[in-house]
């Protein structure tokens, strides 16, 4: 594992992307081809599952380092990281001697299987041996979420400058179910299989957001619109009479909703689709809080399926008849699409809708169909350039975002937790309330939303310093700290919930300003933020 | 109850029966001055009373004052009470005072190290009854190599920038810690640049210990003549038009807050060197160790996390407010003071 620590500590070292592609770039170049692999399927989070949990974790790395546990924890908060935690305080003599990559995380797949004592033997025996940077990328291997400034992007961008493969088709090859303890770097990397591309989404097309006005975008009749919907962007994939169902995140979610189950034998084999999956409780579109209902459950009940149905509001298509066709102008596709939709023979029994495309004569036009957005439960609009090929990633020119304005609110802080990463030892993940009355009548503060973003690094480092030194109280990580600074906070969407003490749930909420000028009298209440709800939503 | 020997007021560390303070934050009539750091050594006071080779900085930094120099080991007393300053290892002229009075000794660390580092006096251990320590690295995350291993890595690290045909600028405050890099950097590499600052603190402290030459950025110095040598700044040089001039650069702070990998990322810097003129946590267990001590007085730093590690171990130990705030300038995050839980 020499080769790998020591390329993730060249990663460290140094702040430029260029210095770091070529570093992972000369690492393709020099390991075993299964290290490669590995290396692929780790930045690319594909390793395996944890063999250890982290509560197992934490108690044995403070044996180990001889102190008690509550300072493991402590420091552990301090320092923001597990992995490098305990790569920092448990004593090591160095003495490793070198196993490969594949090596440890073969012996990792084998460990999840062990005993609980054997596990415990197995860690103290590499953490004794390994060096700082071996113990760090040991230890990040086990707790997974392999995240050190090494994007996939970067990755495959490093991998193509190695083997002089094309960047997007590599970006392709890596997509999909593959198995790094199975799969050669032949097969995964150089070699082209049809077989291997039976489940395999094609890389999804990424909009930037709008900046300048939309009239410099030029000729309105130039460009088709549609509603930015507010669900899980997902490809879903009709091969062989077989259905998956990828997320943006590059995750199969083929299981989380059976419902597009109806569409095989329906869609014809050989289809790709790039839509949202949005809630549709009683024939409508839901909120995206209906959404999270579904999210991260792996099985779901037949009560929940009823009470919360998705459909698929389908808005591209990159394979048809069984024919990569992302190469096509945006209106030929959306043509293709539109044809085939009419073409089947049942569409009104299975869950598809297609995303109506819009098109208009002027730009205020354009703005006053924005404006209908929130009512339509939709986040905005998309532009879309009618003669534009559906590209790899986030791409600027073809396509854009045109977000509605947030909502915003002034809210009070009430408590802070340590952020992780670059923000480690900062206070920087806040929690915000808003004022409601008690049962006695009496003004207090009820959080509403949790925020860690929109301040400038600068602005952090004051709000940090302020809390240091004006903490009420601890709860392990989180603070409570003396009410008296207020920020304006945005958000995408509000519906009611349930599942919030506010019995408020935000969309998004992040930091829009630091209100300075404001005394916390002057926030805003719980009343004013439920008078945000659409009517629509409070009736329901 | 009697009063304590040593108080903590909001004036800065009081000892009554002398009616002197110790690092004072607030202006006094007797200050007795640890070392020259901005947080130690404050402005405004009527007289100060420092280690000798510490009155050049505290009068290049605050100016006019009325300031006595005395030695280590060399005992005085104030209003009967007995003061002794011994070297704390922190930077040049850095002390730790120990007061006696009535049999009881208590010392006050300042700040300290136990590493000899090549350019300070190195820590004497001194026996109490009560210890005032800091502890800005006072969790076990926090491990120092020797300085030889790290001086090996920046060197190298300097010697491969030349060779890739870019400049090095490295971080360090300029009181202490960038002359500790001066000292060890190899002039053998190439030419060492200095900002403003760091020049004019060096040449203060050239008469008492020896440095390699070094020579002043000014406006017209040639951007050609910089480039592969190695410039020494303070950390505020960091993002300023300053650095311009030594495109192409690679950057790298020097601190012990460079343990922590996202502390180095938070400030954009290319490479982190993990060296601090503080204990770490080790060093910080031992000292307090060594000087017998049984009641422990933490005054910044993870005073709580670690005056309660403390208290597991056995010692009386507490937390005391104060405005001192170890290695913060150097990363820009501000200090962990006391907490009222």
């Amino acid at each position: 594992m020499k080769h790998f620590s020591q390329l993730i500590k060249t990663l460290d070292g140094t702040n430029k992307t260029n210095v770091k592609v070529a570093a992972l770039a000369n690492y393709f170049s020099a390991v075993p081809d299964q290290d490669k692999v590995w290396t692929i399927a780790i930045l690319s989070h594909r390793r395996p599952p944890r063999p250890v949990n982290t509560r197992l974790l934490r108690e044995w790395a403070s044996e180990l380092a001889n102190i008690p546990l509550w300072l493991f924890e402590e420091s552990y908060h301090i320092v923001g990281d597990l992995a490098e935690t305990i790569a920092l305080v448990v004593p090591s003599d160095e003495t490793a001697t070198d196993k490969s990559l594949t090596q440890f995380l073969q012996e990792m797949i084998w460990l999840k299987k062990q005993e609980e004592a054997d596990k415990k033997t197995y860690l103290f025996a590499n953490w004794k041996q390994l060096d700082y940077y071996g113990r760090f990328v040991f230890t990040k291997l086990i707790t997974g979420g392999f995240r050190i400034g090494v994007s996939q992007k970067l990755m495959t961008r490093a991998l193509a400058k190695a083997t002089g493969i094309d960047e997007d088709i590599l970006a392709y090859k890596l997509m999909g179910n593959w198995d790094p303890n199975t799969i050669s770097f032949q097969d995964l990397v150089l070699e082209e299989k049809a077989s291997d591309f039976l489940s395999k989404p094609y890389p999804f097309y990424l909009a930037y957001a709008l900046e300048d006005e939309p009239k410099d975008l030029g000729d309105v009749t130039q460009w088709s619109f549609e509603h930015k919907w507010d669900g899980i962007r997902a490809q879903v994939i009709l091969r062989n009479n077989e259905l998956f169902v990828w997320s943006r995140g590059e995750e199969l979610v083929t299981d989380k909703y059976p419902e597009f189950e109806a569409f095989v034998g329906i869609i014809p084999n050989g289809t790709v689709l790039d839509g949202e999956i949005l809630p549709y409780p009683n024939g409508e579109i839901g909120t995206f809080n209906d959404l999270q209902t579904r999210i991260g459950r792996k099985t779901v009940s037949k009560a929940l399926l009823k009470k919360t149905p998705v459909i698929l509001k389908a808005y591209d298509l990159l394979e048809w008849k069984g024919k990569d066709c992302r190469e096509l102008p945006y209106l030929e596709r959306r043509k293709l699409l539109e044809q085939l939709y009419s073409d089947l023979t049942s569409a009104n029994n299975i869950p598809l809708l297609l995303s109506q495309k819009m098109a208009f004569s002027t730009w205020e036009e354009v703005a006053a169909e924005r404006e209908t957005s929130r009512e339509k439960r939709s986040e905005g609009l998309m532009l879309k350039k009618n003669d534009s090929p559906y590209l790899v990633g986030r791409k600027k020119g073809d396509w854009w975002k045109w977000k509605v304005d947030p909502l915003t609110i002034d809210a009070v802080l009430t408590y802070a937790m340590r952020g992780h990463g670059r923000r480690s030892n900062l206070f920087t993940d806040y929690t915000f309330a808003l004022w409601d009355k008690n049962k006695e009548g009496e003004k207090e503060l009820v959080t509403f939303a949790k925020a860690y973003s929109g301040l400038t690094d600068a602005e952090f480092r004051k709000v940090d310093a302020w809390i240091k030194k004006n903490t009420l109280e601890r709860f392990g990580p989180v603070r409570s700290v003396t009410p008296h600074h207020v920020f304006e906070i945005a958000f995408e969407g509000i519906a009611l919930s349930k599942r919030h003490k506010s019995g408020v749930a935000t969309r998004f909420p992040r930091i829009l300003r630091w209100r300075q000028d404001k005394k916390i009298e002057e926030a805003n209440s719980l009343e004013d933020l439920k008078a945000l709800i659409p009517n629509a939503d409070v009736d329901n | 109850m009697k009063k304590p020997l040593l108080e903590f007021t909001d004036r800065g560390i009081y000892c009554h029966p002398a009616k002197v303070y110790l690092d004072p934050w607030k202006p006094v009539d007797k200050a007795l001055i640890t070392h020259g750091h901005a947080d130690h050594s404050r402005w405004g006071h009527q007289q100060y009373i420092t280690h000798n080779s510490n009155v050049p900085i505290i009068k290049h930094r605050l100016g006019d004052i009325n300031v006595t120099g005395v030695n280590w080991g060399k005992p005085f007393t104030v209003n009967n009470v007995k003061f002794t300053f011994y070297p704390a290892g922190h930077i040049i002229g850095s002390s730790q005072i120990k007061v006696e009075h009535k049999g009881e000794i208590w010392v006050f660390t300042g700040d300290y190290k136990l590493e000899d580092d090549g350019v300070a006096t190195p820590y004497e251990s001194v026996k109490c009854h009560s210890f005032i320590t800091e502890c800005t690295f006072g969790l076990p995350a926090f491990l120092w190599r020797p300085q030889t291993e790290v001086f090996t890595d920046i060197n190298n690290w300097w010697a491969q920038n030349k060779a890739n045909g870019q400049t090095s600028i490295l971080f360090g405050y300029s009181l202490g810690k960038a002359q500790r890099l001066l000292k060890h950097l190899d002039p053998n590499i190439g030419k060492i640049y200095t900002h403003g600052a760091i020049e004019n603190m060096t040449e203060v402290l050239r008469p008492l210990v020896d440095f390699p030459e070094t020579e002043l950025i000014t406006r017209d110095t040639k951007k050609e003549a910089i480039k592969g040598n190695l410039v020494l700044a303070p950390p505020s040089a960091h993002g300023s038009t300053w650095i311009r001039k030594m495109v192409p650069f690679v950057t790298a702070s020097a601190s012990g807050w460079m343990a922590f990998r996202g502390a180095r990322r938070r400030r954009a810097i290319d490479k982190g060197f993990v060296l601090s003129d503080h204990c770490d946590w080790p060093s910080l267990l031992k000292a307090i160790k060594d000087t017998g001590a049984e009641k422990v007085i933490c005054t910044h730093g993870y005073t709580d996390i670690f005056s309660k590690y403390l208290r597991d171990l056995g010692y009386d130990a507490r937390t005391e407010a104060t405005q001192f705030e170890g290695e913060n300038a150097e990363v820009n995050a501000e200090p962990e003071t006391q907490e009222s839980a």
